[in-house]
């Protein structure tokens, strides 16, 4: 089975704080840490253990720019086969569509079954998976968290939805997936892992190895826009306990009794 | 522009969900005189009754009854609204994991611009739409601008525009069953697995110390487990948790977990994401311990401590023993 697995590259919100910039234009980036997003992360999991259990192969694609290829080499330490960094100027400020009208350019270089994508990323969208299968004109289910390959064109996919209840669909390849996070347990990459793969090639295409418009991606096609960033407004905001930890917790318990939190 | 609004109506037994008169409200945002037309999908005599709920809020209720409706299988729902949607649409949709399925295909077959996880409306200028969405797990807001000249798809946050006690309106149900075109099955429903049942049973709990990322290791868990046993409460989590696989799915609140109504909840080390925050309800007493101050959490709760929860628990945990 031929699976392409579609990884971007983000700050890590479990490693950083994430702050708006001075002038409001962009996050702070300066000391940030970036990963691969940890759903993606669960997808080239999800890919590898397919392959081992029926063979083929996994590829890890991403748009970004020189510094994404880190990603691609840490998921290819993983066990992912082949990397593709999609690269060109003409590529920034895509929003959603913008990345899966690349992301299609690239699969349909290929002749791949299953193609997955993570659930979501730092901006929350959930949208390339989706709207990467309507380009493609392939079936498509979201937050996938259990996947059976029946046979050769054929999948099932549970979803998860509402309550911790999981959908269960059939669908037939090739098709799009979007991965939840919890599906497996990704493995760890050391530094010995990714030194292994440091000298494998990743090749990037550009828009043109694409055969793609300018116009059509990046901020010139892009229809949604971010126009800044700032903080949320903090509504009503907790009432801070403030002091020692001594007085804190003082104040923490008769709060915690008045309202019935000990018994 | 915006004189085409649709609202997607979700639905079970019979009854509308919440969400159903959120977007009612959403829409208002976007365009106060905007006559909005509800878009129910489903099958038997259950829609009736939804769709004479639904016209109690919206001028015109779409009816659309079909067999292939009997369960919301979104990409079947996709290829009816292509065909029934008129050009330039404006379409909300609940942020949830069936909105997450169906509306960035949708958009893509529409030719709409798609707006995701929205929650709030800034305005419109031609055909520019300004909305207000958030990034990071909720830790920092953007305004976007989305072109919607050749339509939108919305999807809403749910929860966040709650309704008012509206008049009831004598709206109109409309049978667009005979115009939804060939229904192309690309997926098929299988079936629904019912979530497993857990040792405890948090939907009942009075008191929960709930515990999140921020815990950091599955060994420092018998700190949280310690606490709850001085203070008589259960233990539950919030997703990485059960993701890391160091509990049980049943102790998970959130909307793809449990929904609790204590009365005091304890979040240690929780960021409070919306999916996390949605399965609170009843309006308990939260108190939020968390060393980043910039976590939603804090927006939410009653009471805040900025500290690292491996560092507090313990000591917590001593002062209700000793009490």
């Amino acid at each position: 089975m031929e699976i392409l697995v579609c990884v971007t590259r983000v700050p890590d919100t479990a490693e950083n704080e994430i702050e708006v910039n001075s002038d409001g234009t962009d996050i702070e980036r300066d000391d940030l840490v970036y990963s691969v997003n940890e759903w993606d992360n669960y997808a080239v999991e999800e890919a590898i253990q397919i392959r081992d259990r029926v063979g083929g192969t996994v590829t890890v694609i991403t748009v970004g720019d020189e510094e994404a290829e880190e990603v691609l080499r840490r998921e290819m330490a993983m066990g992912a086969d082949k990397g593709v960094l999609l690269a060109d100027e003409a590529f920034e400020g895509s929003d959603g569509l913008g990345i899966a009208v690349i992301l299609k350019a690239e699969v349909e270089k290929g002749n791949y079954d299953l193609i997955m994508t993570g659930a979501q990323s730092e901006g929350g969208t959930a949208e390339v998976g989706g709207m990467l299968a309507a380009l493609l004109d392939v079936p498509f289910a979201s937050l996938a968290n259990q996947i059976e390959i029946v046979d050769e064109k054929k999948i099932k996919v549970g979803r998860e939805i509402e309550g911790g209840n999981i959908e269960i669909n059939e669908m037939d390849l090739p098709c799009v997936l979007s991965i939840q996070t919890g599906i497996n347990e990704p493995r760890y990459v050391g530094i010995r892992g990714i030194r292994k793969v440091a000298s494998l090639e990743i090749p990037t295409h550009s828009v043109a190895d694409l055969g793609l418009e300018a116009a059509a991606v990046g901020a010139a096609g892009a229809k949604v826009k971010r126009l800044d960033y700032f903080m949320p407004e903090l509504g009503e905001g907790a009432e801070m306990l403030e002091g020692d930890t001594e007085e804190i917790i003082a104040k923490l318990i008769e709060m915690l009794k008045a309202k019935g939190g000990l018994k | 522009m915006t004189d085409q609004v649709f609202a997607y109506i979700e639905h079970k037994d019979g009854v509308a969900d919440d969400t159903a008169q959120e977007l009612s409200v959403a829409a208002g945002k976007i365009n106060p005189d905007a006559a909005v037309t509800a878009i129910v999908a489903g099958f038997g005599d259950n829609l009736d009754a939804v769709c004479g709920e639904m016209a109690k809020t919206y001028p015109t209720v779409w009816k659309l009854d079909n067999e292939a409706f009997a369960y919301p299988n979104a990409e079947v729902i996709r290829s009816a609204l292509v065909s029934l949607l008129p050009e330039n649409a404006v379409v909300l949709i609940p942020h949830d994991t069936f909105g997450m399925d169906l509306s960035p295909g949708l958009s893509v077959k529409i030719n709409a611009a798609f707006i995701s996880d929205v929650v709030g409306f800034e305005g419109i200028s031609d055909s520019e739409l300004t909305i207000v969405r958030q990034e990071y797990g909720g830790q920092v807001s953007t305004h976007v601008a989305a072109d919607i000249a050749s339509g939108a798809v919305i999807n809403i946050r749910p929860g966040v525009f709650q309704p008012d006690e509206g008049t009831p309106i004598t709206g109109e149900v409309v049978d667009k069953s005979g115009d939804i075109g060939d229904l192309t099955m690309v997926r098929k429903f299988i079936e629904i697995v019912e979530a497993e049942v857990g040792d405890v049973d948090i939907t009942k709990s009075e008191v929960l110390v709930s515990v999140g990322r921020g815990i950091e290791d599955e060994d420092n868990l018998e700190m949280a487990f310690d606490l709850a046993k001085a203070m008589g409460a259960d233990v539950s989590c919030s997703r990485p948790i059960v993701d890391a696989k160091w509990m049980e799915k049943p102790r998970q609140v959130g909307t793809s977990g449990q929904t609790v109504k204590p009365k005091v909840y304890l979040a240690l080390g929780i960021s409070g994401s919306f999916q996390h925050l949605g399965g609170i309800k009843g309006n308990p007493f939260i108190v939020a311990v968390n060393k980043n101050l910039k976590a939603p959490i804090f927006q939410v709760a009653d009471v805040g401590i900025e500290t690292d929860i491996l560092d507090f628990i313990p000591e917590l945990t001593e002062s209700i023993e000793e009490l």
